[in-house]
């Protein structure tokens, strides 16, 4: 399969140079991979929030749930539990996920199950025309902020990491290849992943400058050390524009899923009638 | 005697609602129908529980205020309930825990804490004991009592038959209740009618947050996920709540969620995305009385309007009180077929006194609803997930389906669930939404939306909706009236409304809330009500209160009082 072959007619309206562009490419490009090698694209299902970075599931001829804000994550939750055969990915943003809907974030970790978040996260709100977002860093000036933030940004991978999310990485929108390869790790991990995607807006808050010089792909880590996933995660905290911002799989182990524990109890309507009538005697 | 009532009362934390139930089951056993009401605060330990168990010939849903025997674990029971006896009642008590002097009627006083203590049993078993007095004094043979405990206490049954028998010793003879030549039937609160018309009707999900009248809802269903196979989930949240039964039905999985108003408030936009992507999905909304946190363990029937307008923007819903355990397994069972017939969401409206209630279940007089399988994608041509039909209603297809793809979409899309901001489109779908809606009303033209009981040929009629059935037929006998219960609030049965009042000149609403929520949904379709009688305490009606009421204005004559009558304060 072509990447070309998952367009559709829909005509994007993302600006241009904005960073959803890398990331619509590099997941139809692992999707269209992933098509060939036993994970066939029907079986996928996207499921959005709302925000700049939900167009995605417009742009991709992909099943999809295009769902509401901050609410992406319980459908999709759903959604896999409803057909575990399914490949359930989420797209989601950071005012999407850690400001509306951070508890169906923190749970979906918490019980690990088998989807995927990739969090556009340009720690801005584009689509309301710039307003700080929980990953905005303190001193923030943004439409509902004109003197400066006065709130510290949350650490989203470190937030995950305490949550009990077995998979933990960042992509940043100008290093293509390394987003497809976590995507790609992301998609075929088994449990709750979660990839953070420094996503630029460049109409509200354009940190490319910022990216370009301060991040670097970390190599060699121990990824299946919670200590050593946390010291590499708090190393930089949103907050600072001078501090190296290390990119690349930061956690990934295995741990029990919540979707595993659901297998046992697929629909059965067949014989309905006759367990009613016999459980209708435990009440007379 | 056809007609008896039972008070069992003590503090929180007693088991009053199990002692209830064994009250209950004993009556069963002997032929009797069975209406429980259940008065409980909202506390784990302390304060007042009580049960009232009435036992009649006939089906019975609501409760009188004076009771045959009363039962008191404790002081306070005497204390609250003295007023409900009559000259010719008994009352059973812990003698340890109950001063005797101040009962004027028959009684005897069980040594509860003795008898448990020289038994070794546990605290918890006190009301095995007392109940083995209470079948002594009413005259229900023993092995009937021995028979229910086996059945429905098997824990420790031994201890349980022992301290049962020495209570059954102990007590004195007041009354023989006869048996009646019927045969028992299930007795059930609401909620486990709903759980089993949802099951009956193919639930496959149940999603909910624990909120009171709703939880027994999920915990029956957690209890029997794994008998009828169904998935059920407790998340973080009702707003998750409702958003996991999108997912589930945008697989193909029949999902229902439960609550009361605060919760159903958290899931709000959910509805009205489920609205706007036509994702099917059941809503147990179990009222209490609000606003607010209000009174948790009470009833009330204040959400209506709330129900039929929730959600911002336009889109069909499907709306049905059911009355009592009855029409709760019948039309659960109808709302999930709706929800999927219709791809719309389809509300069970109930309160506390249906959904906590206890009833005679017979499967038989509830019937089988109408099933009908969702209209399925026939798998030619390429799949659009909104296509234009002529009832409105899209063919459904679940992933995977290999070739094509499934879009739904909260914003307003395009035949294949592509966003879309087109003026004729968003027009042409708002259309296609609300022709389901007239194609869902035309096919409830074929069900029995509103119901007449009573007197048919009386020009007084009463109209109620939810719990307020059972007390409205039974008032209604002594003077003659007719009842008329909506059913299915909406699509609004306006032709099955208009014809059951054909005759009628005096129409008499009878509800509990403070601003005759019925009443002012039928204005809207020019239906006039004469007389409104309104209970808003927590407390349900008992047949006194309504007899009351309707003595004061005067019910038994045609002439129309057109009053705010009855409000009746707690």
């Amino acid at each position: 399969m072509n990447p070309k072959d998952l367009n559709t007619p829909a005509k994007s309206t993302w600006c241009p140079g904005c960073g959803n562009f890398s990331i619509l490419s590099a997941m139809r490009t692992v999707l269209a991979e992933l098509d060939g090698e036993g994970f066939p694209i029907e079986k996928v299902v996207l499921v959005a929030g709302i925000g700049c970075h939900a167009k995605i599931v417009d742009y991709m001829n992909v099943n999809s749930f295009y769902s509401i804000h901050g609410r992406a994550l319980p459908v999709a939750t759903a959604i896999k539990l409803a057909n575990p055969d399914l490949k359930v990915i989420c797209f989601s943003g950071d005012g999407d996920s850690l400001a509306e809907g951070l508890d169906h974030l923190i749970f979906a970790a918490k019980r690990n199950i088998d989807i995927t978040l990739i969090l556009h996260d340009n720690r801005v709100y584009g689509l309301t025309t710039g307003q700080y977002t929980p990953t905005s860093p303190l001193g923030f000036k943004g439409k509902s902020t004109p003197a400066g933030s006065k709130e510290r940004p949350l650490n989203p991978p470190d937030l995950m990491l305490a949550s009990g999310a077995s998979f933990i990485a960042r992509g940043y929108t100008h290093g293509i290849e390394q987003l497809q390869k976590l995507f790609r790790e992301a998609i075929l991990h088994k449990g709750f992943s979660f990839v953070d995607v420094l996503q630029v807006c460049v109409s509200y808050f354009n940190m490319y400058e910022s990216y370009n010089k301060m991040t670097y792909e970390i190599q060699g880590n121990n990824t299946g050390s919670f200590e050593e996933a946390q010291k590499i995660i708090r190393s930089w905290s949103y907050d600072s524009l001078e501090k190296p911002i290390p990119l690349g799989k930061f956690y990934d182990i295995d741990a029990p899923r919540l979707d595993q524990a659901f297998l046992e109890f697929k629909p059965n309507p067949a014989g309905r009638d006759a367990k009613i009538k016999a459980t209708l005697e435990d009440f007379i | 005697m056809e007609d008896f009532s039972t008070l069992i009362g003590g503090v929180a934390g007693d088991g009053i609602n199990e002692a209830g139930l064994t009250v209950a089951w004993l009556f069963n056993r002997l032929g009797y129908r069975i209406y429980m009401y259940y008065d409980y605060p909202s506390l784990i330990r302390g304060g007042h529980n009580y049960s009232l168990v009435r036992a009649s010939g006939q089906k019975i849903g609501a409760h009188h205020d004076q009771i045959d025997v009363l039962i008191a674990l404790n002081q306070e029971t005497v204390e609250k309930h003295k007023d409900r006896l009559k000259d010719s009642s008994f009352v059973i008590y812990d003698a340890e825990k109950v001063k005797a002097d101040g009962i004027l009627q028959k009684s005897c006083g069980i040594p509860v804490t003795r008898i448990l203590l020289e038994a070794g049993a546990l605290p918890v078993m006190k009301n095995s004991c007392i109940l083995g007095a209470f079948c002594k004094v009413v005259g229900i043979d023993w092995l009937v009592l021995e028979d229910v405990l086996k059945k429905h206490i098997p824990k420790m049954l031994e201890q349980n038959l022992n301290v049962a028998r020495r209570g059954y010793d102990l007590a004195e003879d007041f009354c023989h209740m006869d048996k009646l030549n019927q045969e028992p039937q299930p007795i059930m609160t609401g909620n486990q009618a709903i759980s089993f018309g949802l099951i009956k009707a193919g639930l496959e999900a149940y999603v909910a947050y624990p909120m009171t009248p709703s939880s027994s809802i999920l915990d029956f269903m957690a209890k029997s996920a794994e008998k009828f196979g169904i998935k059920v989930v407790h998340p973080e949240s009702e707003i998750a709540v409702m958003l996991m039964a999108q997912g589930f039905a945008y697989a193909g999985v029949k999902a229902a969620v439960g609550t009361s108003g605060g919760g159903f408030c958290l899931m709000t936009e959910g509805l009205s995305l489920a609205g706007m992507a036509e994702m099917p999905v059941v809503i147990v909304m179990a009222q209490r009385t609000g606003p607010s946190t209000g009174l948790p363990t009470y009833t009330a029937q204040g959400d209506l309007h709330f129900i039929l307008n929730a959600g911002q923007g336009e889109f069909p819903r499907f709306v049905v009180a059911p009355g009592d355990a009855i029409d709760a397994y019948y039309w659960s069972a109808v709302a999930l077929n709706m929800a999927w017939k219709f791809q719309v969401p389809a509300f069970v409206l109930s309160d506390k006194i249906v959904s906590e209630g206890q009833y005679s279940f017979d499967l038989r007089a509830a019937g089988d609803a109408k099933l009908a399988s969702p209209v399925l994608w026939d798998g030619q041509g390429s799949y659009n997930r909104y296509s234009y039909t002529d009832t409105g209603v899209s063919p459904l297809a679940y992933p995977p389906q290999k070739g094509q793809v499934i879009k739904s979409d909260s914003y307003t899309h395009d035949n294949a669930g592509i966003t879309t901001e087109d003026p004729q489109i968003t027009r042409e779908m708002s259309d296609k939404r609300q022709l389901k809606g007239q194609s869902m009303a035309r096919d409830l033209e074929g069900y029995e939306t509103v119901k007449v009981f009573g007197d048919e040929k009386s020009k007084t009629a009463l109209l109620c909706w939810g719990s307020n059935k059972g007390v409205c037929m039974e008032a209604s006998q002594k003077l003659g009236l007719k009842v008329i219960q909506v059913l299915v609030l909406w699509p609004f049965p306006e032709k099955r409304l208009t014809d059951a009042l054909q005759g009628v000149e005096r129409l008499i609403d009878v509800e509990c809330n403070s601003t005759a929520q019925l009443a002012r949904l039928c204005s809207i379709f020019g239906i006039k009500t004469h007389d409104r009688i309104l209970k808003y305490d927590g407390r349900p009606f008992s047949l006194d209160d309504l007899n009351f009421e309707l003595d004061r204005i005067g019910a038994g004559s045609i002439q129309a009082g057109n009053i705010e009558a009855g409000r009746i304060e707690a």
